[in-house]
């Protein structure tokens, strides 16, 4: 399976809903929505991973690069994710401790920064 | 003498198909499925890793992987000919780095500080390489229930071997032919794509 992606707004953030494999092949395609998304002025990111099947360490590099795009202009990128397998990814590498990780949009969409 | 070999030209697109291969040989074994997942991850880690070194200095070579079942572990040695970046650190122990030195979680600054603050680090957040360098060993290292990094027979490339304790085999536990029809047809879709 591809990495598949769309977006669509919610108020004054950017929802970017992301399903299938993020990995050293399809990884690229989602560092290109993160910059285009910042570039068009959109810096308040929710990236829905509800349908990721697979996550590498390239996968989190674009994650790390999106927010660190966003925290330049004030923004933000919030991670919605309930699946253990990819839990346990952000875990092992301690990025936890850099993501907000939501159990859903709304309440990412609810989260004040 | 490993249960399966594969070889594979250093493409991106090729690292899911040694990641399938990895899953569906592992779960043959009857290794228990926390572990495939694992084993899943961290073949793709090493693999997408010996891509990208094996394509910057020596393109035409091939990576090289190893999976062997035996009756209390399940190894999976990858194996490139590339030169070696600076994504291999190794830590005081003379192993790999250990993930909070890798990232500077211990650094008083915070976690954020460390990751974020520091945007001229080799590994650009913008490029293809993971971020920060190394990070994909380390994922491999909290995976692992052994891991050994070494440079190659030959003097050259690096070899990752990782080892897990899957305990007493299960039965046979075979794909039916419908699971391997599909896995069949997903592999064909990856080398398409690949071309």
């Amino acid at each position: 399976m591809d990495l598949s992606l769309t977006t669509r707004q919610e108020g004054t953030h950017t929802v970017v809903v992301v399903g299938g494999e993020i990995d050293v092949y399809t990884a690229p395609k989602l560092r290109e929505q993160l910059i285009d998304l910042v570039s068009a002025g959109s810096y308040h990111l929710v990236v829905d991973m509800e349908g990721v099947e697979f996550l590498d360490s390239t996968g989190l590099g674009v994650l790390v690069g999106g927010l660190k795009r966003v925290r330049a202009h004030e923004g933000s990128l919030r991670l919605v994710c309930t699946q253990e397998r990819i839990l346990k990814i952000f875990r092992i590498t301690g990025l936890t401790k850099v993501f907000p990780i939501h159990s859903s949009v709304e309440e990412a969409l609810a989260a004040r920064d | 003498m490993p249960t399966v070999e594969l070889c594979f030209a250093a493409l991106p697109g090729h690292v899911r198909t040694a990641r399938m291969i990895a899953t569906a040989v592992s779960r043959r074994a009857g290794v228990p499925a926390g572990a495939v997942d694992e084993i899943k991850l961290a073949v793709g880690e090493a693999c997408a890793r010996a891509v990208r070194v094996t394509r910057r200095s020596s393109p035409q070579a091939l990576v090289r992987v190893e999976l062997t079942d035996s009756a209390e572990t399940f190894t999976v040695v990858v194996s490139d000919s590339g030169v070696p970046g600076d994504e291999i650190a190794p830590g005081p122990d003379g192993g790999l780095i250990s993930v909070d030195a890798l990232l500077g979680l211990e650094n008083p600054a915070g976690p954020e500080a460390s990751v974020l603050g520091v945007p001229d680090l080799p590994g650009d957040a913008d490029s293809d390489q993971p971020f920060p360098p190394g990070l994909g060993l380390a994922l491999i290292e909290g995976l692992v229930d052994e891991v050994a990094v070494r440079r190659g027979a030959d003097g050259t490339g690096t070899v990752v071997e990782m080892t897990w304790h899957t305990g007493e085999p299960a039965d046979d536990t075979d794909l039916d032919s419908a699971a391997y029809a599909a896995l069949a047809a997903e592999i064909a879709g990856s080398a398409r794509r690949q071309a």
